[in-house]
């Protein structure tokens, strides 16, 4: 490839000192907004999922005026809701060792080093915040007998820390959001606007200013100005068509912004979650998630010999293969998503797998279910055993669920400095949109965890520090700027409606799927990379040659709707495998064929690539700018990571 | 296996709709009823036709954001089961198979399929929450709660606002909707405080709203893919009552 030759520098701006205060510090440095001038500053906010909707809220409880864009039909419908597991607290609740130093430790080791201390630290710390604003909100996390608050374990922790409400804490946590917004609504200070889809980020002088949004009823181009925008649009994993996103999931919000000047960072980091249903066939919409949670008391297996065709009870102790517990003793079904997924792939490649086509390995429950009794694991997981029975027609207790790995989470996204605003000031990204703190592979449970503090806690303190110290002269929908992207979302949706060809944006979709998946999915390496690169370039030229694209513009158009995001997915995709190619070593989810020890663990490279990459958008018919933030690490010594 | 689709069809609020025929064959009996409507879809665009408009993004059954009214059922035929988790084995081969939308005058078409349900957002606006900021909570184990109480919370917060229930009554009511979260903060410590008024809040609110009364024809509750069941709607005039008399 060829290498930038020159990688100037992002500076995340984050505080100086320990670790343990550098948040305390940054807050009482930040300038504030006073009460009665904070009416007078609008913010917009795109998107309301965990992350989104506890910024709008939580702004509009400060007294400023939010404006917030949702392209469902309510914000109650964002992804987050479709969280299973749980949402991680340094509690120590059950007295086994939990600190606010052992969460930052395990989730910077967990990312494989590749985030930073700063950010992980503050995590870890806000945590514990977070799950006593959620319960008195009336989130019904699960209780012991003594009334007292319940945990459960996660992959790649030594504690238990998970807060849950069976099977559906996304769900539970996302009401609490959506209620505080609610809540805001009838108060006046937030406007919700649903069905309304970003397309264009509107950069005055230099500063984020407002979006050019679809009205997705009546097609109606809209221009919404601010003093400041705030994307909360979740990740790309769709990228991959098959994914356990929702199906409408999508990059273009964040495409959108990175084409105005915003650094998109480690791309290629995308979480491949090892217990999904397997894929079945051509025609499937997506994939399934089955909770991480069923690692505490599931354990993966596949038989020992090659081709046992035998159901999985038939099968004698001696002659399965617990290939987890074989391989990493020490945290055995609860290593991280990272190595489990790989752990997986090794058993396909094998040719050990099981069910149609030997796609999948077992994760098997009885060993609980004699311990504990099958009505405890209902209790446990009960919605998860009901969805597994809708979408399979086998019941999860009386077999082994048949599992597998599937692209669920992208840790890459925009760059934001500490205070979680991208480089064009006044764009500030939450949740999974931005490049987040959880390195090269993300704990279970802590996107939530994620999604929550930026939203209830570090945003509405950053945001009134950037507030307070911007000029910030009153704009209008006239202005030449904001004329030029308004032409410039028009113009697009007319090209694309003008293609004329005859294959689905679906069907490009599918395609740029499989290249990604091959190429640039749990295991990569340079050829194909190359090779996917000049595929998806293709790809794209074809799209934009022979998409079939009925109906006009200035209707509800759900098939343009999908056609815009396939068109943005096409762009991401090459600058994933992009990102990937240029990171020369194995770190977390990224996996170098090329870079890996005598076991078969990622081999990082800590001299040439401890930092985070950050691209900026191709100009001029040249192609993307790496940049790079150097990555320091005080509190830890950089170490392999060791599960086994 | 084949099945002939009988679709309601209707391009804008303002247009009168009518049902049209698509017959789709060659399907296997795992296909999910949306993925056989996306097939559906990709057909009738590559001929350059305006696909079928409906609702639909987790399809896992949680966010509430699908709902199609399956043969005369909101949802379709499985009990407990959302429109997106529909198998095709839930239908026989060469069976003729009606889909319209989520019919209730507080829900305008938009087109198709696809329904405005933002009315049950404003009813939510009037009170279904606890007032609290962020920032002033307490430490969360300061208030034990019964685990039975918390069980019995969640079984009516896991409510996925789909409004089924709207669409199965014959008067229209939401009082499922209203009753699932009156009963989520009823049954926890948390919501005590603003329990009298917001139960009090909720039922007018879908009173403005257009929503008809409930008159215990239970419809709501055979369609909920939640389980919510017709318990919390006692709940709700319970409360609703016990504000009333008290003012």
């Amino acid at each position: 490839m060829t290498a930038a030759p020159l990688t100037p520098a992002l500076d995340p701006r984050a505080p100086a000192g320990p670790l343990e205060h550098r948040w305390e510090r940054r807050r009482d440095e930040l300038a504030l907004v006073g009460p009665t001038r904070r009416r007078f500053h609008t913010v917009l906010v795109i998107g309301a999922g965990l992350a989104g909707a506890s910024a709008a809220a939580t702004l509009s409880e400060l007294g400023y005026r939010v404006r917030c864009l949702v392209f469902h039909d309510s914000p109650r419908r964002a992804h987050s809701v479709a969280a299973q597991g749980g949402i991680n607290a340094a509690k120590n609740y059950q007295n086994d060792g939990d600190s606010v130093a052992r969460l930052f430790h395990e989730t910077l080791e967990g990312g494989d080093f590749r985030s930073r201390e700063s950010n992980v630290y503050r995590l870890a710390e806000l945590s514990a915040r977070i799950v006593d604003h959620a319960v008195a909100q009336g989130v019904p996390f699960a209780r012991e007998y003594g009334g007292h608050l319940a945990n459960r374990s996660f992959g790649g922790t030594l504690v238990s820390r998970t807060f849950y409400a069976r099977g559906q804490t996304g769900q539970q946590l996302l009401l609490g959001a959506y209620g505080a917004l609610a809540k805001e609504e009838a108060r006046g200070g937030v406007t919700v606007l649903p069905r309304r889809e970003m397309l264009d980020l509107i950069v005055v002088d230099g500063r984020a200013r407002g979006v050019v949004a679809r009205d997705l009823v009546t097609g109606a181009l809209e221009t919404h100005l601010a003093d400041a925008v705030v994307l909360a649009t979740g990740g790309y994993a769709n990228a991959y068509y098959l994914s356990t996103n929702a199906k409408a999931s999508n990059c273009t919000a964040i495409w959108r912004a990175h084409r105005r000047g915003a650094a998109f960072a480690n791309p290629g980091f995308v979480q491949f979650h090892p217990t999904c249903l397997p894929a079945t066939g051509e025609g499937q919409a997506k994939t399934t998630l089955m909770s991480e949670s069923l690692r505490n008391d599931g354990r993966l297996w596949v038989p020992l010999r090659a081709g046992d065709a035998r159901p999985p009870r038939d099968i004698p102790e001696v002659e399965r293969d617990y290939f987890l517990e074989r391989r990493y003793p020490r945290f055995g079904n609860l290593v991280p998503r990272d190595l489990g997924s790989r752990a997986v792939k090794a058993m396909l490649d094998e040719g050990r797998g099981v069910g149609p086509g030997g796609k999948a390995v077992y994760l098997d429950l009885m060993d609980a279910a004699r311990r504990l009794g099958v009505e405890v694991l209902r209790e446990r997981y009960g919605n998860l055993f009901e969805m597994y029975q809708h979408i399979t027609g086998d019941d999860a207790l009386r077999g082994a669920m048949r599992i597998a790995p599937a692209a669920h989470y992208t840790m890459g996204g925009l760059w934001v400095d500490y205070d979680l605003m991208s480089n064009v000031p006044g764009l500030f990204v939450i949740g999974e949109a931005n490049f987040s703190d959880h390195g090269a592979n993300r704990l279970g449970a802590s996107a939530l965890m994620q999604g929550l503090a930026d939203g209830y806690f570090i945003l509405p303190s950053t945001l009134a520090g950037y507030l307070a110290g911007a000029r910030l002269p009153a704009v209008d929908a006239g202005r030449p700027e904001a004329r030029e992207a308004l032409r410039a979302v028009s113009g697009r949706i007319e090209r694309l409606l003008a293609i004329g060809g005859g294959r689905t944006a679906g069907d490009f979709h599918r395609a740029l799927g499989r290249l990604l998946w091959d190429h640039c999915g749990l295991e990569r390496n340079r050829a194909g990379l190359v090779k996917s690169m000049e595929e998806v370039a293709a790809l794209r030229q074809a799209f934009w040659e022979d998409l079939a694209l009925p109906g006009g513009a200035g209707e509800l158009n759900q098939e343009l709707e999908r056609a815009g995001r396939v068109a943005d997915f096409l762009e991401l995709g090459e600058l994933m495998c992009r990102d990937a190619l240029a990171r020369e070593e194995s770190c977390g989810c990224h996996f170098r064929t090329e870079y890996q020890t005598e076991q078969g663990e990622a081999q990082r490279d800590d001299a040439g690539f401890a930092h985070v990459a950050a691209w900026m958008p191709g100009e001029d018919g040249r192609g993307p700018v790496r940049l790079s933030e150097p990555l320091h690490f005080e509190s830890l010594a950089l170490l392999e990571r060791s599960y086994t | 296996m084949n099945l002939t689709f009988r679709v309601w069809r209707q391009r804008g609020p303002e247009d009168a709709g009518g049902f049209v025929r698509y017959p789709v064959e060659g399907l296997s009996p795992e296909m999910t009823l949306l993925e056989t409507l996306d097939r559906l879809n990709e057909t009738l665009v590559a001929h350059g036709e305006p696909p079928l408009a409906f609702d639909s993004d987790c399809r896992e059954g949680i966010c509430g954001a699908c709902g199609i009214v399956v043969d005369g059922r909101p949802h379709g035929p499985l009990p407990r089961t959302t429109t997106c988790l529909v198998p095709l084995r839930a239908f026989r081969d060469g069976a003729t198979v009606t889909l319209e939308p989520f019919r209730t005058g507080v829900f305008p078409v938009l087109r198709d399929l696809v329904v405005d349900r933002g009315a049950l957002d404003r009813v939510m606006q009037a009170g279904g929450y606890v007032s609290v900021r962020a920032g002033s909570a307490p430490e969360a184990n300061t208030l034990p709660v019964a685990r039975g109480a918390v069980e019995r919370a969640l079984d009516a917060a896991t409510c996925i606002g789909c409004g089924a229930c709207v669409a199965a009554c014959p008067n229209g009511s939401a009082a499922l909707f209203v009753g699932a979260k009156v009963s989520h903060l009823a049954r926890l410590p948390q919501g005590q405080p603003e329990r009298a008024r917001r139960g009090r809040a909720l039922v007018t609110a879908a009173d403005r709203e257009g929503f008809g009364a409930c008159s215990s024809h239970g419809e709501c509750e055979a369609v909920c893919p939640a389980g919510i069941g017709l318990d919390t709607i006692a709940q709700m005039n319970r409360d609703y009552l016990a504000s009333v008399l008290a003012s």
